[in-house]
């Protein structure tokens, strides 16, 4: 009894660690994680018609828009015998998983200051939630992905040259290493954000930028062999190497190089434990600024 | 001798807001303490902060809410917390929470906290009251399988069994508060804190509530930090409570004793009706003071009436112009909710009252035991005269605060949302 008396069961200090992340506590709250997610899940699509078809007329009329542009107005190759509409699909569900993942997370502090004044539970559940719900959607667009593939390659003549190398096998990682770069920036943004605002105006044209800036409607290679002066800013770009990666493995177009995957990794992983950082520091005072 | 069992000890808290907007003056702040901080020196704004009195104009953008606030809770112990709006209550509460951090100072902790700061905090409109249950409770802290084995009683408890499977944005707003304070009641953490929930959802529900509150507390041998302006609540529920004033406990022990003293401390909180800008009229006679004395004859402030006493209230009024002038006084109540209560004029009972120019004059007013129950109430006074109509309006700024605490001496009953006491006498 003595001997349990100086045990505290924890502390509440201003002093912060640099990371504190108590892995014990988000545990039991694993629940309101799954919670959060189912609904995020049931709740974005309530009370339309549609419904969860939305989820597949969405891509459907982007990557028909961008291959209409793209590819038959600017006449951007996209690798032959790859249809120029499976190579946009392909792209754009990739980016879509990342740049969801980063905007919302983005927006966790604010769009949360509701709850995150009212009740305690680990902040970090949050984008977490993010990140795993946009999972499904993603999920659907892979599917929707499979279902052309499947089209083009067994009852079309189109996608002769699409055949999905072994690379496939790291499709985990990918999707991982994409939820953790979107976590890390969404998060570093997302604190930021609580005290001065001015990062969201950059957050809204800086996704549409950066998409450009990604590789998503146009090979690698061929922007190399275009504007070779600017391609480092391509190649610099994690998300370039995500996408091309992605293309490589599934539809065996693109560039893959072990040098750029590890680079790609390296800056995941900084990206994500710089915005725990951030964010860690930001959940314990971050209603009284925002 | 058995040794205190401590369960949460605050050791030295303190809490340092800023004032004014966030903007370009923030991120010089920023600059400097993070200079201050790279040279190893201490947060130089750590030390410039002033007591938090909120009527009083600072020189200093920086406040401290809380400052140096001790205090131990002993395990399965109720401590109310009170003291003005503005204490630091709330801030304190969003402490022990964990939903802010303090500036300096530390809390230790036995066992879980989980706070019932606002009821329906995470209530998500698209979903059903079930779907919500689970999302509340788990926001709460509880688990999925403690959710699942109580879920009957929650649903039983909040009295919404058919509306259950809607969503509940089609619940009316009570319903809503119904549902919300069944998934709070049914928590189970070692330490509850709880802020003025009380006063939520219909007289039925409301008894319910402070039934189940009791339950908790008392039966089920909780720790519980219970903050309320409701002195009725505080003393019912408390075994020993905390006074807080500008920040700083006053007070720690005895429940009638604190509030006994928190109610004295507002003595010196004395009203200047002069300072009051914001009126109507045409201000050539203006009401410049305002006395209250109850039926001992001494001066009470505005929020120490009690229910039932007598009361005699002086007016004072100036004469700023040179005319003499033949002038009425009136006076009116409303409930905070805007409905009027009673009103009275000093023609009905005074034919004339002369004051000359640049004339004082005092004219009391009367009220023998007061009708009104426990709660807020808002006072308007207007002064007219015979050459230009209304001279002067002070329109819902005087807020009176009605305690009914003394119940048992003069017969005073309590029932929830009642405004009115009439004097009466049932006999057989």
């Amino acid at each position: 009894m003595n001997q349990n008396k100086d045990k505290w069961l924890y502390t509440i200090s201003p002093k912060r660690k640099l990371i504190e992340l108590n892995f014990e506590e988000i545990w039991r709250y694993k629940d309101l994680l799954f919670l959060f997610v189912k609904r995020d899940i049931i709740t974005v699509y309530k009370q339309t018609i549609l419904g969860p078809l939305w989820y597949l007329i969405q891509p459907l009329f982007t990557t028909l828009t961008f291959t209409l542009i793209f590819n038959n107005l600017a006449n951007i190759p996209t690798g032959n015998g790859i249809p120029a509409f499976l190579f946009n699909l392909a792209g754009l569900s990739c980016w879509d998983y990342f740049s969801t993942c980063l905007t919302s997370t983005s927006n966790t502090f604010k769009s949360n200051q509701g709850i995150f004044g009212k009740v305690y539970f680990p902040r970090v559940i949050t984008p977490l939630s993010v990140v795993i719900s946009n999972l499904v959607r993603f999920g659907i667009r892979l599917l929707v992905f499979t279902g052309f593939y499947v089209y083009f390659v067994f009852f079309t003549d189109a996608a002769s040259n699409a055949s999905p190398t072994y690379a496939l096998l790291l499709l985990p990682v990918l999707i991982a290493l994409m939820a953790l770069l979107g976590l890390g920036i969404g998060m570093i943004i997302s604190s930021l954000t609580t005290k001065y605002r001015d990062l969201t105006y950059l957050v809204g044209f800086g996704m549409q930028l950066l998409m450009y800036g990604s590789a998503v409607m146009y090979p690698l290679s061929y922007f190399k062999e275009k504007l070779p002066e600017y391609s480092w800013i391509i190649e610099y770009n994690p998300v370039t190497t995500f996408i091309e990666l992605f293309r490589y493995m599934t539809l065996g177009v693109g560039q893959f190089s072990v040098t750029a995957f590890l680079y790609a990794l390296g800056m995941s992983v900084v990206c994500f434990l710089l915005g725990l950082i951030v964010f860690n520091r930001t959940e314990k005072s971050f209603i009284d600024t925002v | 001798m058995m040794e205190k069992d401590i369960i949460l000890k605050a050791d030295k808290i303190s809490k340092q807001y800023k004032l004014g907007l966030v903007g370009t003056g923030s991120i010089n702040d920023d600059l400097k303490r993070w200079w201050y901080k790279i040279r190893g020196k201490e947060n130089p704004f750590l030390k410039i902060g002033e007591s938090n009195d909120r009527s009083t104009k600072g020189s200093s953008d920086y406040v401290w809410a809380l400052q140096d606030i001790n205090f131990e809770v002993e395990r399965g112990e109720v401590v109310g917390i009170i003291g003005k709006n503005g204490a630091g209550k709330s801030t304190l509460l969003k402490i022990l929470s964990k939903v802010t951090s303090p500036t300096t100072g530390e809390i230790k902790t036995k066992g879980r906290i989980a706070s019932l700061l606002e009821v329906g905090t995470g209530f998500h409109g698209e979903m059903t009251g079930r779907e919500n249950i689970y999302l509340n409770g788990a926001i709460l802290g509880m688990t999925k399988k403690e959710i699942v084995s109580k879920i009957d009683e929650i649903i039983d408890f909040s009295g919404c069994q058919r509306y259950i499977d809607t969503p509940v944005k089609r619940y009316s707003s009570g319903m809503t508060v119904r549902l919300a304070f069944a998934v709070a009641a049914f928590l189970e953490p070692e330490i509850l804190v709880i802020d003025e929930v009380l006063a939520v959802g219909d007289a039925e529900f409301q008894k319910k509530a402070i039934g189940k509150m009791q339950d908790i507390s008392k039966g089920e041998g909780r720790t519980v930090l219970f903050v309320s302006h409701n002195m009725a609540a505080v003393k019912n529920l408390c075994s020993r409570a905390l006074l807080l004033e500008n920040g700083i406990i006053t007070f720690n022990g005895n429940v009638d004793n604190c509030i006994d003293q928190y109610l004295s401390a507002e003595r010196n909180d004395v009203v200047d009706i002069s300072q009051y800008k914001n009126r109507q009229g045409k201000g050539h006679v203006r009401i410049i003071d305002l006395d209250v004395f109850n039926d001992k004859l001494k001066k009470i402030n505005l929020n120490q009436f009690k229910s039932g006493y007598d009361y005699k209230f002086e007016i004072k009024v100036e004469n700023l112009s040179s005319q003499k002038r033949d002038i009425h006084i009136g006076m009116s109540l409303f409930s905070t909710k805007g409905q009027l209560l009673t009103a009275s004029g000093s023609e009905y009972f005074l034919e004339k009252i002369y004051i000359d120019g640049k004339e004082i004059k005092v004219i009391k007013l009367s009220i023998p035991s007061l009708p009104l129950t426990e709660g807020e109430y808002v006072l308007n006074l207007s002064c007219k005269s015979d050459l230009n109509g209304l001279e002067d309006f002070i329109k819902d700024s005087l807020i009176i605060n009605v305690e009914n605490i003394i119940s048992t001496e003069r017969n005073i009953t309590k029932f929830p949302r009642e405004m009115i006491q009439i004097n009466h006498d049932w006999s057989q």
